[in-house]
Parts: structure tokens; C-alpha cells; sequence
């Protein structure tokens, strides 16, 4: 069954695979992760707020992505971003975004809401004695959330956002659907170019894989050293 | 110094935790306030530098309404120190950055200043060791003696403590009521909420008894050790006292 097979393909391609498809890949997760992240903790603390119409804005955010498929979400955004840079800008005709700005948006938006869930599971881990010892020294909101809370919140969270970012890292295979050459995309344009698509597709299966295994044991390693250092 | 006059405070809508509270606290006095768990003590203290809302009456802070929603209470807090049960010292900052903090953030102290006057402090309660230890690495009794110097270090006007010795081994507390009866000699202003009696018998001035969100009785020191008026602050001291 394997007689067939070429797996010179993968020697021949590597560069492109690699220089091209993983670094658009490792920019994405990166750019997408620390959006996330920022965009994210917004949303824990609005949801967080005692302001009742600014915690049922975020919460319907939350819910409103976390029901969407990720596909469709790339999808729309792809082709509604330029109308709404139009809309924005007063333009006359749509704005023209580039696949890799559409998607890190994209990405950027999607991730929030999970990173908000995660960012607010850390912050009320926290215990209402901290913020008050903050309060009562004179700290106003943002900088007892900024130099007592968060900081805290970070910490017991690391492993679980690290783990999510992994999860996001495979994610990011999706936006072949726009036909982008992320890893997923270039494999696949190798594959149909050259007709090997048995060798092509284990082989990125393999990278995820490795790649994800690898970064995995190093969240273990990591949640191991945290444990100890409390 | 501390003004409380008529002060309601209700959680939900039935449930009321202190009922009608008046009293004071002049300029270089010690009261200790005591009661039965339950009783609003604590929060009647944290009412004072509004960590605790409440609904009526008034409270006046070195001339400063607590409850007037025009009033900066970041700023207000600042000049009052507080220290609480648990400790609540920053766990992800050293000894010496949880004394720096504030200082620096708060008072716009330049980090040597700020180092300067928390290693004096530090001194003071006798941690200059532990200076840059973290404070999981500290017993109760230290942590406790840190977060008062962490309220000292902002030079404050009035000292509040909640219990500051309640969640502490028997052999740490007196290394933290030393620290706080050389803090009364030297004539801070303090309201102390505690079961120490030996302390408040040693250096308060007034004595407040509290049961059931309300002020049962306001004395002076020997007149509340030595015949307490109403039945609840008898049978509260029998108690406290008999073993």
C-alpha cells in the first residue's frame, strides 16, 4: 500500500512549509494569544463590574461566541470586516483587509471570549481580602487590579491559558478555509500540486502533534514548578 | 479624630447589622471595641474608612465625611491604617515590595525614599531580615507584625485593627500585641477590635461592648472591667474571663 508513496516531497518542500506556512502560523497563535489575552481581561473585569449593563454586555458577547462554530466566525468576518472598516471610516467603498489581518482579528475576537472566562475564574480565586488590604492603603481600582489582583490572577492561570494557546495553535488550521498559507494551507497546496496527499497530510499531522505534545509536557513541567515555588 | 453618629447598616433588605452606632475616638486614644462573634464589630470598623458601605447616619474622619459621595476615598484610606485578621499581606511581592508599594503608588515617594523608611519599619517590628523573603516563607505572628508596618509605612493619622490577632497561634500573639501596646505609648490613635483583654486592660482608654449590631456599652476602661452596666457585657466578660 505504501509502495507508491514519495516521501521526498516533504525534504523538497520544507523550506516552504516551514518559513512560510509555520511562521504565518506561530505569528497568528502569538499576535492571537496576547490579543486575546488583553481583549480577554477586559471583558472578565466589565463582567466583573458592578454595573449590571456593563456585565450583561460581556456576558452576551461571551455566549455569543462561544455558540458560534470557529469556521463560521472566520468566514464572516473575512467578508464583513471590510464593510465595517467602511462603516467606521466613512469610506465609499469597502476597505481592503488582508487575510492575515482579517484572521488575527478574527482570532483575536474568538479567543477573548475564552480567555475572559479563564482570566475571571483566576480573579475571583483571588480572595475579597486582597482588594480590601488594597483598598485600605489607598490604591484606587485599577491599580490594586493592576498591581495586587491581576498579577495573582495571572499566576494561577498560567497552566490553563498556556493550554488554551495550544488549542488556539491548532485552531489556527482553520483559516485555510480563507485559502491562506498558514502550515495547514502550504502542506495542502504542496499536496495538490504534486498529488502526494497521503505524505503531505501526515506530515502536518505529525508537526501539530509533535509540536503540541512538546509544548504540552512544558505546561505540566511548568504547573509542577508553580506548585512548588507556593 | 473619628466621628460614627447614628450609623444603620442593613444586609438586603431585612437583615440590619448595626443598629443606631455612636461613638468616637478623640485624637491619641485607644478603644478597644469587643462583643460576641456576630455582633457587627468588624464591620462597624470596616466602616470607617468605607471598606463597608452603610445606609444611614454619618461617619467623620479627621474632619472629613466618610459617606459623602463627593469624598476621594482612595485618599481618605490612605492616611488611615488598617490592619485585618488574615494578614493580607501581597503574596507575589517580597516583605520589603509589600512595604514599598503604596508608598510609591499612593504617595508618590521615590523608590530609595520608599525603601529607606519600609527597612526603618521592618527594623522596628524586628523582620529586617525577612526583608526580601516572600511572605509564605514567614510564620502568622511575622506577617501580621509586616502588615503593620506596611500601614505604618503611610504615615497614618488613626490605626483600625480587625482582629489582628484572632487567626494566630497562641505563642504569636504576644509578639504582635507588643508591637501594638508600643504603638499606644507613643499616642497613635487607634480602634482595635479584639478579644485581648489583657491588652485593652493594659492600654485602652475606652472599652466599647457590641451585641447584636448595637453599642451596648461605651466606658471608660476600669469603670467597664470593673462594673460593667448591662447584663449581656457581665455575662460576655464572665465568660472571656474565667478561664
Amino acid at each position: 500500500m505504501f509502495d507508491n508513496l514519495d516521501f521526498d516531497v516533504i525534504r523538497r518542500s520544507l523550506p516552504y512549509l516551514f518559513l512560510d506556512g509555520m511562521s504565518f502560523t506561530l505569528m497568528l497563535t502569538g499576535l492571537s494569544a496576547l490579543g486575546g489575552l488583553v481583549f480577554g481581561t477586559l471583558i472578565a473585569l466589565m463582567r466583573l463590574s458592578s454595573y449590571r449593563l456593563l456585565g450583561s454586555i460581556a456576558g452576551l458577547y461571551v455566549d455569543f461566541m462561544r455558540s458560534l462554530p470557529l469556521v463560521l466566525v472566520i468566514f464572516w468576518f473575512y467578508f464583513l470586516v471590510p464593510y465595517i472598516g467602511q462603516w467606521l471610516t466613512g469610506a465609499s467603498r469597502p476597505i481592503r483587509v488582508g487575510a492575515f489581518t482579517s484572521s488575527l482579528v478574527t482570532f483575536i475576537m474568538f479567543e477573548a471570549a475564552y480567555f475572559s472566562e479563564i482570566m475571571r475564574a483566576g480573579i475571583q480565586s483571588i480572595s475579597k481580602g486582597q482588594p480590601a488590604a488594597a483598598s485600605a492603603l489607598g490604591l484606587t481600582y485599577a491599580q490594586s487590579m493592576r498591581y495586587i489582583v491581576l498579577p495573582q490572577a495571572f499566576r494561577n492561570m498560567l497552566p490553563v491559558l498556556l493550554t488554551q494557546t495550544i488549542v488556539l495553535f491548532q485552531d489556527t488550521s482553520l483559516v485555510y478555509v480563507l485559502s491562506i498559507p498558514d502550515f495547514l494551507g502550504a502542506a495542502s497546496k504542496v499536496a495538490q500540486r504534486d498529488g502526494r496527499l497521503v505524505e503531505m497530510y501526515l506530515f502536518a499531522a505529525a508537526v501539530y502533534f509533535a509540536i503540541s505534545c512538546v509544548a504540552s509536557y512544558g505546561v505540566r513541567r511548568l504547573q509542577a514548578r508553580i506548585a512548588i515555588v507556593r | 479624630m473619628i466621628e460614627i453618629s447614628h450609623v444603620n447598616k442593613w444586609y438586603g433588605p431585612t437583615f440590619q447589622v448595626l443598629k443606631d452606632c455612636t461613638t468616637s475616638v478623640a485624637k491619641g486614644e485607644v478603644v478597644v471595641v469587643c462583643g460576641p462573634s456576630g455582633s457587627g464589630k468588624s464591620t462597624l470598623i470596616k466602616c470607617v474608612n468605607a471598606l463597608e458601605p452603610f445606609q444611614e447616619g454619618q461617619i467623620i474622619l479627621d474632619g472629613i465625611k466618610v459617606n459623602d459621595p463627593k469624598t476621594d476615598l482612595p485618599k481618605l484610606r490612605a492616611r488611615v491604617g488598617m490592619v485585618f485578621q488574615h494578614f493580607e499581606l501581597f503574596p507575589h511581592l517580597r516583605i520589603i515590595e509589600n512595604l514599598c508599594l503604596a508608598q510609591e503608588k499612593v504617595l508618590g515617594r521615590s523608590h530609595d525614599e520608599a525603601v529607606a523608611k519600609g527597612n526603618k519599619l521592618l527594623e522596628r517590628v524586628g523582620l529586617t531580615v525577612h526583608a526580601n523573603k516572600y511572605p509564605a516563607e514567614l510564620s502568622g505572628g511575622q506577617q501580621q507584625r509586616v502588615a503593620i508596618a506596611r500601614a505604618l509605612a503611610m504615615d497614618p493619622i488613626a490605626m483600625l485593627f480587625d482582629e489582628p490577632t484572632s487567626a494566630l497561634d497562641p505563642e504569636m500573639i504576644s509578639e504582635v500585641l507588643d508591637v501594638m501596646v508600643d504603638l499606644a505609648h507613643e499616642g497613635m490613635t487607634m480602634m482595635v477590635v479584639t478579644h485581648e483583654m489583657g491588652f485593652a486592660s493594659k492600654v485602652a482608654h475606652r472599652v466599647i461592648f457590641m451585641d447584636k449590631g448595637e453599642i451596648v456599652e461605651d466606658a471608660l476602661k476600669t469603670d467597664f472591667f470593673g462594673s460593667p452596666r448591662s447584663e449581656r457585657a457581665q455575662k460576655f466578660l464572665s465568660k472571656i474571663l474565667s478561664h
